[in-house]
């Protein structure tokens, strides 16, 4: 990837940022730690890798994304917004009575939502079943799905992670946002999951680990896992909770805490174009 | 009484639309052949996913296939398809407003000799409480074979409510099934006895016990469960004064209550519930489950006799 591509997407990325820290501190609720860690392989899959079109969305020229980790919508309709699928205005009225964008992705609501989440683990397994449908139907096209590690301490994800590597679902990749916190606290301390790569390993998945704001890396892992012909493809992408926002990062407090005033204001500040 | 397994029907029409829709694919969870998924498994292996013993994990692979075009029919046992999974049920399929269709087999206590843990008793309560998703329980063979039909060529979640064992046969191929319409199969001016499933063809034969007493009892197969037929029951209730109703499964959030709900809206005349009270099954044969919960015709009418006598 060269390095004006890799310019853009960092810009676009810095935008959604500050998209997110806006819609939760508008709304005053929401996940923004979530979002801020999984905003750049978002903006690299949604603004590089997929065709993911707004209209005649069949199977054989679109791309799918299943945003397991459902409360990351703040990252998830920024990069809508930006596509083209509801006016950027929407986002300033997320999680309003009278608004599309529900707390959490909904497809009867949303717009290039395909699935409904935010019951954590129910993503992932419908990712493998749009996969497997892609493939009954001859689709060369390729399904991702976005979960978290605490995320992964659901049983349902390993009985998805078992089912696709039976299946050996090629076409689907999963990233898992590791940025280590949960809403209690330290993933190890609450419930430790690890090691999530040897579990993806161990039901027959490829498996990579990078570093997850690394455009480069993600790229390149990417690029990789389609390569992969015969056995579905994990990501294991080391991030930071609250990426990008001093007072956020690494700090488990905001998972689903919005910022007050004085901390919206040094979080645009810090997000400035 | 010739008796032919609803469940049967699920799997011989499963295999015909298959052969009608490509679109069509199957999932199950490790119980393929009691659930009679397995002749479509064997016509059609590419269509077909065994999820081994992972329903959660199958309801939720179902409604993804169902985001991008296919049909499923996801079924296993009622406990596990609407109990084990209902949280997907309720996020992936209905509150995503998916395609996909549960069929069920062995609810009630006629599972028989497995016993309470594979008993659903609750999985009418937990369906029918959910938007988006049709509840339809048949009453025999055939109904089954044009419910499934039915399931296919709908635009929406479905759950199908089958037994395990063999049951009456009431219809014949010339029954047409129509979804949100309970039908009166034997007309009576004294009761109203509204059942579903297997307990229609208990009803039925209740009616000549009954007879024997000078009681006419009308008896309505509630096939659909959600949208209730509520003008059939109404009307029938209207002319009867009495509302009797029976079901295999707990009184509280099955047929009964579904009646009651009606009744206390839309014209309240006296309801006399039968099915299972405040209890688990057990194990045991099947015919002797259903007179040891008093589920047998001999006791419906002994049940509306004494309720029409209160």
């Amino acid at each position: 990837m060269n390095q004006d591509e890799v310019k853009r997407l960092k810009a676009l990325a810095r935008k959604f940022r500050r998209e997110i820290v806006e819609m939760v501190y508008t709304a005053q609720s929401g996940h923004p730690g979530g979002s801020l860690s999984i905003i750049d392989i978002l903006t690299y899959l949604f603004f590089h890798e997929m065709k993911y079109p707004v209209k005649n969305r069949d199977v054989f020229s679109t791309d799918r994304l299943v945003m397991s980790k459902g409360h990351a919508t703040p990252a998830l309709y920024s990069c809508l917004a930006e596509k083209g699928f509801f006016p950027e205005a929407e986002l300033k009225r997320f999680r309003q009575i009278d608004s599309i964008l529900q707390g959490h992705p909904e497809n009867e609501f949303v717009p290039g939502v395909d699935v409904t989440t935010g019951s954590l683990g129910q993503g992932f397994p419908q990712a493998v079943g749009m996969a497997l449908g892609m493939r009954l139907a001859g689709s060369d096209k390729h399904v991702f799905a976005i979960m978290g590690d605490g995320e992964c301490q659901e049983g349902i994800i390993w009985e998805a992670a078992m089912s696709a590597g039976h299946y050996k679902t090629d076409k689907l990749t999963a990233v898992v946002d590791l940025n280590g916190l949960q809403i209690d606290g330290n993933v190890k301390d609450v419930m430790n999951v690890n090691p999530v790569p040897d579990k993806f390993a161990a039901s027959h998945w490829h498996v990579q680990e990078i570093d997850g704001h690394d455009f480069n890396e993600i790229d390149k892992a990417v690029r990789t896992a389609h390569a992969v012909t015969d056995k579905p493809s994990v990501i294991i992408a080391h991030t930071v909770k609250g990426k990008g926002v001093s007072f956020m990062e690494n700090n488990y407090k905001f998972h689903g805490s919005p910022p007050n005033d004085e901390q919206f204001k040094i979080a645009m500040k810090e997000l400035a174009p | 009484m010739e008796k032919k397994a609803p469940r049967v029907a699920y799997g011989e029409t499963l295999l015909e639309l298959g052969k009608e829709n490509p679109d069509i694919v199957v999932l199950d969870a490790d119980l393929s052949g009691s659930t009679k998924t397995a002749l479509f498994a064997k016509e059609f292996p590419d269509r077909f996913f065994n999820m081994g013993i992972a329903e959660q994990n199958m309801i939720t692979t179902a409604a993804g296939l169902a985001t991008v075009g296919k049909i499923p029919f996801a079924s296993s046992f009622a406990i596990f398809a609407t109990g084990r999974a209902w949280e997907m049920v309720r996020q992936a399929v209905c509150l995503g407003n998916k395609n996909v269709k549960i069929v069920a087999t062995h609810a009630g206590l006629t599972v028989g000799e497995d016993g309470a843990t594979h008993q659903a008793l609750e999985d009418i309560a937990v369906t029918r409480v959910l938007p988006h998703l049709t509840v339809i329980v048949p009453a025999d063979y055939y109904e089954t074979g044009k419910a499934i039909r039915f399931a296919a060529s709908y635009n929406g979640p479905v759950y199908v409510r089958l037994p395990r064992s063999a049951t009456p046969v009431i219809f014949d191929e010339t029954y047409e099934f129509i979804h949100g319409k309970a039908r009166i199969l034997q007309k009576g001016s004294d009761v109203s006895i509204f059942a579903c499933g297997v307990m229609v063809a208990e009803a039925l034969a209740a009616t000549e016990f009954l007879k024997k007493d000078g009681i006419e009892a009308e008896v309505i197969n509630v096939s659909t469960l959600k949208p209730l037929d509520t003008e059939t029951i109404l009307k029938s209730v209207a002319k009867t004064g009495h509302a009797v109703t029976v079901e295999e499964h707990n009184i509280i959030g099955g047929l009964g209550s579904a009646v009651a709900e009606t009744l206390c809206e839309g014209g309240p005349v006296p309801l006399h519930r039968i099915g299972v009270k405040e209890k688990f099954g057990r194990s045991g044969k099947a015919d002797d489950l259903l007179k040891a919960y008093g589920l047998t015709a001999a006791n419906i009418a002994k049940e509306t006799g004494s309720f029409l006598n209160s």
